[in-house]
């Protein structure tokens, strides 16, 4: 593979946990009197906790859609049930899939960064796989997509597909951004700028989406 | 061992003139930005409150030129009705999110908030940009709407369905005017959500050694929880309204039900709830309501403290009672919607919370109160606007009470009480929040004072002319004035028409007098007297940085924290207040660690 990487990147490593609130000393002089264990405060990232406030409004956009969902539905009298697309247990696959490739990236990566050099197994290697399984689910999802709307059934045809489509949609657009964020980090990997918060947020945002794809095939094949 | 020796500039400091003041990164300007722009917000609001209040008060008088705004809706310079509702819409929106949202809290949040927190900058520079952009791209859609097809919406700020739905069958603006409303709100959302994220992590990554949360001023408290309110609140709002564009644009039935007539016309919809989106939009309309309000909370406390020279209370019961706050706001929204038809005993529950809420409300008001108790307040115009407010906070929290039961709102909602509810306990409160807030901080924005004089005489118009204003609007609903109507003829409404003239006379006295604010801001900025780093001697981060504050904030050394934020007074220390970064040991006993 092309990746050749000359030099470990940049790390963050033996990062000491903060010792509680106040001591988020970030990038900070110590003044000359203090106590010397200080120096060690050291405070998370913020992009390990920016990625969990992130998540968070994700989840709320996506509980208030269910929430359309199941106030749409009651009472309904239009409400008409569907058939999933069959293709979307074999992108189910894929998404989990995915999680598991990166998850092996994540961790070759950091042994990577962090000093333990294995020239045989190219870091990047599953982060490449990683896309490429993503890059097929958002095929796969398109492909659900093209199938329903040739047997005819687009957003306005009736309201479960209306949800169908918005459910199905606002995932992959969150998706794409996951891919987004893994080819930066590819490309920081290969740059050897990569930062260890900056890989952990990204994984933690993908396994999200797989979490959240499972949760909304769930609703889906329980609601419409 | 990391090389902590050097505070190594979170990103360079600009050099070109595009990323300095068009595309900054700098949190500072970021601020300044969104504090321009929720100034010309105001500004426009604030003439369609002029077009809207001469209307009421005189329906048949022809305003000049008003027929350049749009030749259809103010043929002969007088407003049709539905144009009235329109120009009424964007009054609302205009006010709501891109004044009382952008000014307390995007404005000054971002300005002082890594200052108070002794950060270098947001965590995330970029997103923070893309926050006021996206914000700016956003008011010029909604701006935009003005201008094409048939106008602006007219279905208030709220958008109701199904007449948000049906599109232009509904009349004038319910086209193209929802779409540009519904488009410019999403966009909006995005912005807050970026701003959010931003601010919630500055405040708990971002903090200076030995700055612990307790050690936070109330205005990065207050900060804090709103951006905590924005980020659940507007990851409500943007999907609700990219819903309610599917179904204007995709033909989808989300919010318009079956078999519905209007213009004798049936719809081709069928069988959406037209609840749905009172449920979606409340549950982000509520909590919006404290967003708004928060902020200026915070700003409040801090500007009183400074200038009665001593700490409030108790510091934690205010961050408490407003954290009380923002949580309750989610439980509450129901209140809105008691007139809905919803069941009975979800009034009730949603009754029940209303009433809790004046709890913490009513804990800070008392906490302000207490503490001003025999304080030798200094008086000057922050302290006095900030006096204002609780003011208006007050007034207008009283009539919340009466609303927050179903059996008495039944007979207030959607008159003029309701109307005069919120804007004494949220616009102008609000408003003077911003005031309060701009006055004081404007020496560290600029380097500059505000005139105190100039200052003081836009006090006393706008305290006494809200007063004037909004005091009546409860009458006016007591007296069954339903709101949203643009000329009262029916006979009950008849012998109310003298006050409404009285109303706007106060309306357009109290908007001039926002133009001695306007002039004093400009003028000041370039002609105004220098001034020092700390003017109000506070005890702050912002005060221990150089005016205006370097690229970084802080200079060469970053802050280390000692104290409590507000140390004045102290009894023993070498002077009458204690900044947060003097090493000075103080006898504080009540101290937080
Ligand atoms: C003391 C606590 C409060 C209570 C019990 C309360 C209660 C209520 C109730 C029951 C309504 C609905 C009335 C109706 O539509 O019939 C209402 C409307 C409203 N309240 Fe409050 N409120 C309180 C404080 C506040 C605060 C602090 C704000 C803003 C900062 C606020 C802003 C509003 C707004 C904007 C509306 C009307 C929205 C609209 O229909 O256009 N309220 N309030
Ligand atoms: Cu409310």
């Amino acid at each position: 593979m092309a990746t050749t990487l000359p030099e470990p990147p940049k790390i963050e490593r033996d990062r000491l946990p903060s010792q509680g609130s106040g001591n988020g000393g970030w990038r900070n002089l110590v003044p000359a009197s203090a106590d010397p264990r200080q120096v060690k405060d050291y405070s998370p990232p913020p992009a390990s906790t920016g990625i969990w406030v992130g998540l968070a409004a994700i989840t709320m956009t996506f509980a208030a859609f269910t929430s359309a969902l199941v106030v749409r539905q009651g009472g309904a009298p239009d409400w008409r049930h569907i058939t999933l697309p069959p293709v979307l247990y074999l992108n189910t696959l894929l998404i989990v899939a995915s999680s598991v490739t990166l998850e092996i990236a994540r961790r070759r990566v950091a042994a990577f960064m962090g000093g333990l050099k294995d020239p045989a197994a190219n870091p990047a290697r599953w982060l490449f796989v990683t896309l490429f399984l993503g890059l097929s689910f958002v095929a796969g999802q398109t492909y659900a997509w093209l199938q329903l709307k040739a047997q005819g059934f687009g957003l306005a045809t009736n309201v479960s597909y209306s949800f169908f489509y918005v459910l199905t949609v606002a995932h992959a657009v969150h998706l794409v951004g996951g891919i987004g964020g893994l080819v930066r980090v590819v490309g920081k990997l290969n740059k050897s700028v990569l930062r260890r918060s900056t890989l952990d947020a990204t994984s933690r945002y993908w396994h999200f989406m797989g979490v959240l794809w499972v949760y909304l095939l769930f609703l889906l094949w329980m609601k419409l | 061992m990391h090389d902590m020796s050097a505070p190594a500039a979170h990103h360079g400091a600009p050099t070109s003139f595009i990323r300095k003041h068009v595309f900054s990164l700098d949190h500072k300007v970021i601020g300044k930005q969104y504090y321009a722009l929720a100034l010309l917000a105001a500004l426009i609001g604030m003439a369609l409150s002029w077009i809207m209040r001469i209307h009421l008060g005189w329906g048949n008088f022809a305003i000049p030129g008003l027929h350049l705004l749009s030749s259809t809706g103010a043929p002969g310079n007088v407003l049709t009705p539905e144009y009235y509702l329109q120009l009424m819409t964007m009054h609302g929106t205009i006010m709501v999110f891109f004044v009382l949202t952008t000014a307390p809290f995007a404005a000054f949040g971002n300005f002082f908030l890594p200052i108070q927190t002794g950060a270098e900058d947001m965590p995330f520079p970029h997103f923070n940009m893309m926050s006021f952009w996206v914000t700016f791209v956003g008011f010029w859609v909604l701006i935009a709407s003005f201008f094409v097809g048939d106008g602006p919406t007219l279905g208030g700020w709220t958008q109701y369905a199904p007449l948000s739905a049906i599109g232009s069958v509904g009349g004038p603006g319910q086209g193209l005017g929802v779409v540009l409303w519904a488009t410019s709100i999403a966009i909006f959302c995005i912005g807050q959500l970026l701003g959010s994220l931003n601010f919630i992590t500055t405040t708990l990554d971002m903090r200076c050694k030995g700055m612990s949360l307790m050690r936070l001023p109330l205005t990065a408290w207050a900060w804090f929880i709103t951006s905590v309110m924005g980020l659940t609140a507007f990851a409500v709002l943007m999907p609700a309204c990219i819903l309610l564009i599917l179904d204007h644009v995709a033909g989808t039935s989300f919010f318009v039900a079956s078999n519905l007539v209007i213009n004798d016309q049936v719809l081709p919809h069928s069988g959406g709830s037209t609840l749905l989106w009172q449920h979606l939009f409340w549950f982000f309309g509520h909590p919006e309501v404290y967003i708004a309000i928060v902020p200026g909370m915070g700003i409040v406390s801090h500007v009183l403290i400074t200038n009665m020279r001593k700490p409030m209370l108790s510091h934690r019961v205010l961050i408490y009672s407003m954290a009380a706050l923002a949580v309750l706001s989610y439980m509450v929204y129901g209140h809105h919607m008691f007139v809905s038809g919803m069941n009975p005993v979800s009034s009730l529950a949603f009754s029940f919370p209303t009433l809790v809420i004046t709890i913490p409300s009513t804990i800070v008001v008392l906490m302000w109160l207490g503490s001003l108790y025999g304080s030798k307040l200094q008086i000057n115009s922050a302290s006095l606007f900030s006096l204002g407010f609780i003011s208006m906070f007050i007034s207008g929290g009283v009539s919340g009470f009466f609303l927050a039961q179903p059996s008495i709102d039944i007979m207030l909602h959607a008159t003029y009480f309701v109307v005069g509810h919120f804007h004494l306990v949220m616009g102008v409160a609000a408003m003077f929040g911003i005031f309060a807030g701009t006055y004081f901080w404007f020496p560290k924005m600029t380097g500059r004072m505000m005139s105190e004089p100039l200052g003081k005489a836009h006090f006393w118009l706008s305290f006494v002319g809200a007063y004037c204003i909004f005091m009546p609007f409860h009458y006016l609903g007591i007296a069954g004035n339903v709101r949203r109507y643009q000329a009262f003829t029916d006979d009950y409404l008849i012998p109310l028409i003298p006050v409404h003239k009285f109303i706007t006379i106060a309306a357009l006295i109290t908007g001039f007098a926002q133009l001695i604010f306007v002039y004093n801001l400009i003028y000041s900025r370039f002609k105004g007297p220098v001034e020092t780093d700390n003017p109000w001697q506070g005890t702050s981060l912002e005060w221990s940085t150089a005016t205006p504050p370097p690229h970084n904030n802080f200079g060469a050394t970053m802050p280390v924290v000692y104290h409590d934020p507000y140390q004045y007074s102290v009894e023993g220390a070498s002077s009458d207040f204690v900044m947060q970064t003097s090493p000075e040991k103080i006898n504080n006993p009540n101290e937080e660690k």
